[in-house]
C-alpha cells in the first residue's frame, strides 16, 4: 500500500465515526487490550450506565464469537492460508445519537455456512420474549464445548442489543467464506 | 473437609472465595474469560469435595459487574451442584444474587437463575 493510501483510510474511518479498529491475529491478548481501552473511554465518556453495559457486554459476546470462530477454523485445518486461519477484522463505532456499532468479519469454512445464516435467522425472527425463553432453554440444555461457545453468544447478541443481526456471507473459495456480522446498540 | 479455594481476579476473571468451613462462598468482579470451563473447573471440583461434608448451611454471594455467556453456564452448572446438596438435605443452601441498582439485565440473570434452578434467590440491590 502506497503511504499516500493512509489518508483515505482515515478518512474513511472517520467518516465511518469508527473509534476503534483491528485487522489481524485475534488473540486472547488482544481482547484483554480492546477491554482496557473500551473500558478506559467509556470511563470518560458522559454516558448512560445502562447502554455502557448493554455496549460493553454485546462487545464481549462480539469478539469472543469471533475468536472461537477463528479457534475452530485452525482446529480444522492447520495447513490453510494463513490470511484466512488467523486473520480477522473488527470495527468498534459510535454513530449518531448514542448508537454503538460492532462489526466483526472473519473467515469461516463455507460448509458451516447455511448453519449459522440458519441460526442468525431464527434468532432475528423472534421477539424479546420468545428470544428471552430460547436463551434460557438453551442455557438449561446445551452443554458447554471447551471452546467455551455453547451457542448462547449470538442469542445473547441479540438480546442485549435490542436490534435485529445484521449479517453478511462472502463468497471466498469453494472451501470458505468471508462472515460479517453487526450488531447496533441504542 | 475441603480446603479453601481463594482465587484472586483478574481483567478478564473474577475473585473467588470459598470457604468450607463456614460454607461461605463468594463469587465477584468480571467474568468474561474465553475459556470459562478453563476457569470454573476448579470451582465445580472444590463443590464436589465440599459436598462430602458441607457447613449446615451454605451462603454463595454472587456480585458479578459483567458474565459473558460461557461463564452463564458455568454458573448455572454451580447452581445445579448447590441444588443437589440442597436436595439431599446436607445443607441449607441460599443464593445471594448482588445487582447494581441500575443494572435491570443483571437482576432479570437472577431471576432467570432463579427460574431454572431450585434454590432460594435473594435478590440485593446495591
Amino acid at each position: 500500500m502506497a503511504h499516500t493510501d493512509l489518508y483515505n483510510i482515515y478518512l474513511n474511518m472517520e467518516k465511518e465515526n469508527i473509534i476503534l479498529s483491528f485487522k489481524g491475529d485475534i488473540t486472547k491478548d488482544l481482547l484483554s487490550s480492546v477491554y482496557q481501552i473500551v473500558e478506559a473511554r467509556m470511563a470518560i465518556e458522559n454516558e448512560d450506565p445502562k447502554r455502557k453495559k448493554k455496549f460493553y457486554h454485546v462487545l464481549v459476546e462480539c469478539l469472543q464469537n469471533m475468536y472461537h470462530h477463528m479457534e475452530s477454523m485452525q482446529a480444522v485445518d492447520s495447513t490453510m492460508p494463513g490470511e484466512y486461519s488467523g486473520s480477522g477484522i473488527f470495527t468498534i463505532g459510535k454513530e449518531e445519537e448514542n448508537t454503538y456499532r460492532i462489526n466483526t468479519g472473519n473467515f469461516i469454512l463455507k460448509e458451516n455456512a447455511d448453519n449459522l445464516k440458519e441460526r442468525i435467522d431464527k434468532i432475528n425472527s423472534l421477539s424479546p420474549l420468545e428470544l428471552k425463553a430460547y436463551y434460557l432453554e438453551k442455557l438449561g440444555s446445551t452443554e458447554l464445548s471447551d471452546k467455551g461457545g455453547a451457542g448462547l453468544g449470538i442469542i445473547d447478541i441479540a438480546r442485549k442489543s435490542g436490534n435485529k443481526i445484521e449479517y453478511d456471507f462472502r463468497f471466498i473459495s469453494e472451501l470458505y467464506t468471508f462472515f460479517t456480522l453487526s450488531a447496533k446498540i441504542n | 473437609m475441603a480446603d479453601n479455594l481463594i482465587i484472586d481476579g483478574t481483567n478478564k476473571t473474577p475473585v473467588v472465595q470459598f470457604i468450607a468451613g463456614t460454607g461461605k462462598m463468594e463469587i465477584s468482579g468480571k467474568s468474561i474469560p474465553e475459556n470459562s470451563f478453563g476457569f470454573y473447573q476448579p470451582l465445580l471440583l472444590w463443590i464436589d469435595q465440599y459436598a462430602a461434608a458441607p457447613a449446615p448451611k451454605t451462603e454463595i454471594k454472587i456480585l458479578l459487574e459483567y458474565f459473558n455467556t460461557s461463564s452463564s453456564k458455568c454458573l448455572l452448572d454451580i447452581f445445579r451442584k448447590l441444588e443437589a446438596i440442597k436436595k439431599a438435605g446436607k445443607s441449607e443452601v441460599v443464593v445471594l444474587w448482588n445487582y447494581e441498582e441500575e443494572d435491570e439485565d443483571m437482576m432479570e440473570a437472577g431471576q432467570d437463575y432463579n427460574s431454572l434452578v431450585d434454590l432460594p434467590f435473594e435478590l440485593i440491590k446495591i
